[in-house]
């Protein structure tokens, strides 16, 4: 797995703006579904906001998460499936990888899970000697290209046919062709060779339902149903926040993740699974495992200002409208969890000091808040984790990032406290602006760390005379402002 | 709110610095309006900046220092979505666990205009009699867009101004890359969705771009400027005060 640093943000991202390719890739998504989600809501029901319907319910099962879970493992096993929770990610993939031993596992087809990329579990499987293939078409091609996902549900996104076309003939060992349908059906061929002959599947879940005890998965093409019923033991990791308390709970968030994600009414595939083949079952695994993975969820549970972000539903529908993900693409975050909600995640659950750049790099423009399907204020969030590195959290293990920073802000705001000072520091600055280079009256270069600014664009100088001084003539003489 | 006779000026800390015509043209718009202004000296800055680099108590000490300032105001005016909307939400973060200020805040917030918005939702004028011959594009600053909920009122005193033909860019509601500090430390991201933004505007063919914060334009302007673009960049108030 490549670029699992998100200290390197600012590194990748310059790189990224450059993607001319990369960016005519998100604006396609951008136009087809990003700008649609919020139009889609609109058509549901005029004169309500299904968003406020779907907060209501996530914010429900959140809070109430202990019972939710409880009665979700008490279905499952009732149907005969095996529920672990594992606290850690290390604990989830020993589980798996106990599991995969227990069935002397060779081959392993997966997906249409990013908690297995959160927990490296794809590396755990190809160190315990055990091939691990993933079916979804998209984590395929990124997988064959030993990268990670760069879009939450549009992993190859930053991929052309052209691309997909060189890599298939390199790997497949198939003749060049950029056409879809045939590389469709040359990742198909491929892919089905690996489900028929796999001891063990591994999923992940859009949404448990507990009331009845399945997990769900929505897809577009359908593998996910062999991976899950063919192998002779299906293992789910689950996000223990990735819940529904009832089906009609279920139904609401549903409709809205698959209208969020792809601007589609319903996925062309739902699998409800949930439980091992039943004696008179044609087919189904022999065993069921649902792992129900904390991994610092539980610790975000516990803070009632960040609780919210647990009541996302991982649509990915933030990342097509932000504009900053729109520049730098996924990779840029170094995490699996890319974009706005990555920017708020990522850091809650690595360490919010490893994370500041994702927390830092964003314009908090308020775009991913409108289309959220569960109406997430992330640009609160970010802006409240901002907080946490200026001054420090003990909650948090967060030291205060920069002292100076803290120094220069404390000074503003004693002299913003008092005109006199300010005025009296706007001569000093009118006089000092002098020494900077300008052309046509602008200036082209800005001293110390406000020079990023003038790295490519040139700044306003001071007014000679300010608005509050124009005024104060205005007032002796009757004329000025 | 019923129509005020009189009227506090808040005048944002970059307009008063760097752009302090943009003030006078309120001035004049307002004026206009047949409304008696104060402006009350010891202003400064409502604090924003400070909040969004996650400066909170340094920011709190600047919005208990706008609340001195304009507690008594009638009515305030501010040609800023963002500092309105520092004011109107962010103020009642800031004070959410002291009662005694947070009250001050909701009564000072719910008197607090951005400038279009007083216009048009205050005031009840679409029509202040400004001419302006040409076309132009109209950029949606994010705070005042999403923040306050101002889209048409802009729309509606551009649509008034004799002369002038406004055509719409594509997205005009995506952000500039400004976002305060951001634009300064991120310099690669925010000179990207600037770029943007600036493409979106002169596919337009008009030449020139209208909005009502100056800190999204001080944005615009600075890249236009560096690259000696053909593109003009107007505050909404340098429009509405123009005469024939």
């Amino acid at each position: 797995m490549l670029n699992q640093d998100p200290l390197k943000y600012r590194e990748l991202a310059a790189k990224a703006v450059e993607d001319k390719q990369l960016h005519r890739a998100l604006a396609k998504m951008r136009d087809k579904v990003g700008r649609n989600a919020v139009n889609l809501y609109n058509q549901l029901s005029p004169g309500h906001d299904p968003r406020q319907d779907a907060k209501a319910v996530r914010r429900k099962i959140v809070d109430n998460l202990d019972v939710v879970l409880e009665t979700l493992s008490a279905n499952i096993r009732a149907r005969g499936g095996h529920v672990h929770l594992a606290e850690t990610g290390e604990d989830a993939v020993e589980y798996c990888l106990g599991v995969a031993r227990r069935f002397e596992v060779s081959r392993v087809v997966k997906g249409k899970s990013m908690l297995s990329e959160e927990i490296h579990l794809n590396d755990a499987l190809e160190a315990a000697g055990i091939e691990t293939v993933e079916t979804d078409l998209g984590e395929y091609i990124v997988q064959l290209k030993g990268e990670a996902p760069s879009h939450i549900i549009a992993p190859a996104i930053h991929y052309t046919r052209e691309q997909v076309g060189e890599l298939f003939a390199e790997k497949l060992d198939q003749p060049y062709t950029d056409d879809p349908p045939t590389l469709t059906a040359m990742a198909r061929k491929a892919l089905r060779e690996k489900m028929l002959t796999a001891d063990m599947g591994i999923s992940g879940g859009n949404t448990a339902c507990a009331e009845t005890g399945h997990v769900t998965i929505v897809s577009n093409e359908g593998n996910i149903r062999m991976a899950t019923t063919m192998p002779r033991v299906h293992v789910v990791l689950l996000g223990i926040e990735k819940i529904a308390a009832t089906l009609e709970d279920h139904d609401i968030l549903l409709r809205m993740l698959t209208r969020a994600a792809a601007g589609q009414k319903i996925s062309t595939y739902v699998s409800y699974v949930g439980g091992p083949r039943l004696p008179d079952e044609p087919d189904g695994p022999e065993e069921f495992h649902l792992v129900l993975v904390d991994n610092g969820r539980s610790r975000i549970l516990a803070d009632p200002d960040f609780r919210e972000v647990l009541h996302c539903v991982r649509c990915g529908g933030c990342l097509n409208v932000c504009p900053v993900y729109m520049a730098i693409g996924g990779h840029s975050y170094g995490s699996p969890y890319c974009g706005p909600i990555g920017a708020v995640f990522t850091p809650l659950t690595r360490g919010i000091n490893t994370c500041h750049h994702l927390c830092q790099g964003e314009t908090l423009c308020g775009a991913c808040k409108q289309v959220c399907p569960v109406d997430n204020d992330l640009p609160r969030m970010l802006s409240l984790l901002r907080s946490k590195l200026a001054d420090g959290d003990r909650r948090w293990d967060v030291r205060r990032q920069s002292l100076p920073t803290k120094l220069v802000f404390g000074a503003w705001s004693v002299i913003m406290r008092h005109r006199r000072m300010y005025d009296a520091l706007s001569v000093m600055a009118r006089f000092g602006q002098r020494l900077l280079p300008r052309k046509n009256g602008w200036i082209r270069r800005l001293p110390g760390p406000l020079g990023g600014w003038t790295r490519g664009r040139d700044f306003p100088p001071l007014a000679q005379e300010s608005f509050a001084d124009r005024w104060a003539r205005r007032d002796k003489t009757g004329r000025g402002a | 709110m019923t129509k005020p006779k009189r009227v506090t000026l808040f005048i944002q800390c970059i307009v008063d610095s760097c752009f302090p015509a943009v003030g006078e043209a309120m001035v004049k718009v307002l004026e206009r309006q047949g409304l008696a202004l104060d402006y009350p000296a010891n202003q400064t800055c409502c604090g924003q900046p400070a909040f969004n680099a996650g400066y909170r108590d340094e920011a709190a000490r600047l919005a208990s220092h706008y609340l001195d300032v304009f507690e008594d105001a009638e009515a305030i005016v501010c040609p800023s979505g963002s500092c309105v909307h520092m004011v109107r939400h962010h103020y009642m973060e800031l004070f959410a666990k002291d009662p005694r200020q947070l009250d001050r805040a909701r009564r000072v917030a719910a008197k607090t205009f951005e400038f279009t918005e007083f216009l048009v939702e205050v005031l009840g004028v679409t029509d202040v009699g400004a001419t302006w011959n040409g076309q132009v594009t109209y950029h949606d600053s994010c705070h005042l867009l999403r923040g306050l909920g101002v889209k048409d009122q802009p729309r509606a005193l551009l649509s008034g101004v004799r002369g002038l033909t406004l055509v719409e860019m594509t997205r005009s509601d995506e952000c500039c890359g400004f976002g305060g500090t951001f634009s300064a430390k991120y310099p690669e991201i925010s000179e990207a969705l600037l770029e943007t933004k600036l493409a979106n505007i002169q596919a337009t063919g008009t030449g020139a771009v209208v909005g009502c914060d100056m800190g999204c334009l001080m944005h615009m302007q600075g890249m236009i400027r560096r690259r000696e673009l053909p593109i003009s960049v107007h505050h909404i108030a340098e429009i509405l005060a123009g005469e024939e």
